[in-house]
């Protein structure tokens, strides 16, 4: 086949994967939800509430859509779109599975592999952030304008710790490109071992990023109703929404590629030698554990929401400047002095 | 034309038109957001020229931190067509005089200018992050660091402007 036409396939595959994923993240928190607070959740649409999303969708679109008369109109509809564009736009640089070989043909489970791939996935996140104040700003309303303000001043504070996390983990990989950061992890350990500081600050900050619980101040009912949102109604608000989930998802993948090996699991050599499984068995297995990952790591941000209550809004800014940042310098310092020690530089 | 060329002129076309939109547009909020386009547009030009690196560097820095804080103070200070501070007449006449003097001045510049192009070496590795880090770190070490302290100092005189209680 040509190689245009199986990227095109890869693409629209990765594509329909996130969506699928975030959709039935949305049913999937609020089931872990109900099960935190000894409820039942969701169980009308379908067997055991599975059709919920699609219930979800359909009154979604179905919403009388309101565009406010004061508002800036196109500014107003780039909004979410830019919000949903940058948020499905981050997929294209991770690595989801070893090499497919089909008749002569060899191709990677994965879009593009940028030789800049981290400084990619850490552009289009700081883009991210235009998405929520374009929004906020356009509906013209003083709520909305303090909710976009506080998610963009959160968004940009935690991704200079973030950066710096990267940095550190840049340092001891010594690569920009996700599929070879990925690869060494087959080799050697999984980063986490060498960098298990720099995994908490980036897992906060990834929290705080997609504007998670116990980082949700945006939107807060009792003082800014629903934040940067608050004027949107019907697919809008849900691209919103949407874009959240989706966010969560490609947090998750990114998390489990740059600390915890990505698609590989541990003896899947062995595994694969014992059981006599081809090269293309493994890569599908090593998919597998990938989702069964990022699954997990989704299930963590849930977790986490249900579990913790959330910051005051100094209290965020303290954390991410005052202890994150240091954290995260004292970070890459230490892992500078430690691989100066072992002869690595 | 190949197709590189192609993508050469319309970048060009959006970095110029967008550039021009960032000093006509009466909303500066909308000034702000064609600045980010002409941004993206250089952006291209530097993968173009297979400067990846630059290119990532570019919109991480300009568009991804800078351009959000422009937005960020606009934003705040709500500005807008009536809060436009309205210039006198003899003021704006002294604007016009003095901005064709400076265009007489550059035209008569660049007229005696030869053009000269520089020789690419476009070598496959000479955008990567190995190749800039080498030379960075190599053969311009000593201005790297001392810019890098200059950035520390307006960091801090910054932080020190920002503090409310100045003894």
């Amino acid at each position: 086949m040509d190689p245009l036409i199986i990227k095109a396939i890869i693409v629209l595959i990765v594509f329909a994967i996130t969506l699928l994923i975030a959709t039935y993240s949305t049913y999937a928190e609020r089931k872990v939800a109900a099960i935190m607070q000894d409820r039942v959740g969701p169980d009308r649409a379908g067997p055991m509430g599975l059709l919920q999303p699609l219930a979800d969708a359909v009154k979604m679109f179905m919403k009388e859509e309101i565009i406010p008369s004061v508002s800036n109109k196109w500014l107003f509809i780039l909004g979410p779109c830019i919000a949903m564009l940058t948020a499905t736009m981050t997929g294209v640089v991770i690595p989801w599975g070893g090499p497919i070989t089909i008749g002569e043909t060899t191709f990677d489970l994965q879009i593009t592999d940028l030789n800049i791939g981290i400084l990619y996935l850490f552009g289009v996140v700081s883009l991210g952030v235009y998405g929520i104040m374009i929004g906020g700003w356009a509906s013209n309303n003083k709520f909305s304008l303090l909710g976009a303000i506080r998610a963009s001043s959160q968004m940009i504070s935690y991704e200079i710790a973030m950066g710096f996390a990267i940095i550190a983990l840049v340092m001891t990989t010594g690569t920009l490109s996700l599929k070879e950061i990925v690869l060494q992890q087959d080799a050697g350990f999984a980063n986490v071992v060498y960098q298990p500081v720099g995994f908490v600050i980036f897992i906060i900050c990834a929290f705080a990023e997609t504007n998670r619980a116990p980082f949700d101040l945006p939107e807060c009912e009792t003082e800014l109703i629903g934040g940067y949102h608050t004027e949107y109604s019907s697919m809008k608000l849900g691209f919103y929404l949407f874009a959240e989930y989706i966010n969560m998802f490609i947090s998750s993948a990114v998390i489990a590629s740059f600390y915890f090996g990505g698609y590989n699991f541990p003896f899947q050599h062995e595994l694969a030698n014992a059981l006599g499984m081809s090269a293309n068995a493994l890569s599908i297995l090593q998919v597998v554990m990938f989702f069964g990952k990022i699954i997990f790591f989704i299930f963590l941000f849930m977790w986490v929401r249900w579990t913790i209550p959330r910051f005051r809004y100094d209290q965020l800014m303290n954390l991410g400047w005052k202890v994150l940042l240091p954290l995260s310098l004292a970070n890459i310092f230490v892992t500078g002095i430690v691989m100066w020690a072992m002869g690595k530089l | 034309m190949s197709i590189t060329q192609y993508i050469f002129w319309f970048l060009s076309f959006l970095a110029l038109m967008s550039a021009l939109m960032v000093v006509f547009s009466r909303n500066p909020v909308y000034s702000v957001l064609f600045l980010i386009v002409t941004f993206f547009a250089i952006a291209g030009h530097y993968i173009l020229l297979s400067a990846q690196f630059l290119a990532a560097v570019h919109i991480i820095v300009y568009a991804g931190a800078i351009m959000v804080l422009f937005l960020y103070v606009i934003m705040m200070l709500n500005l807008n067509q009536d809060a436009e501070p309205k210039k006198k007449t003899y003021v704006r006449v002294i604007a016009v005089v003095a901005i064709g003097l400076m265009l007489i001045t550059l035209v008569g510049a660049l007229k005696g200018a030869t053009v000269n192009t520089p020789e690419l070496t476009r070598t496959a590795g000479v955008g990567t992050v190995e190749t800039l880090g080498k030379v960075l770190f190599n053969q311009f070490l000593l201005p790297f660091e001392v810019s890098s302290i200059l950035f520390l100092s307006a960091m801090v005189g910054a932080v020190y402007l920002s503090k409310k209680n100045l003894q």
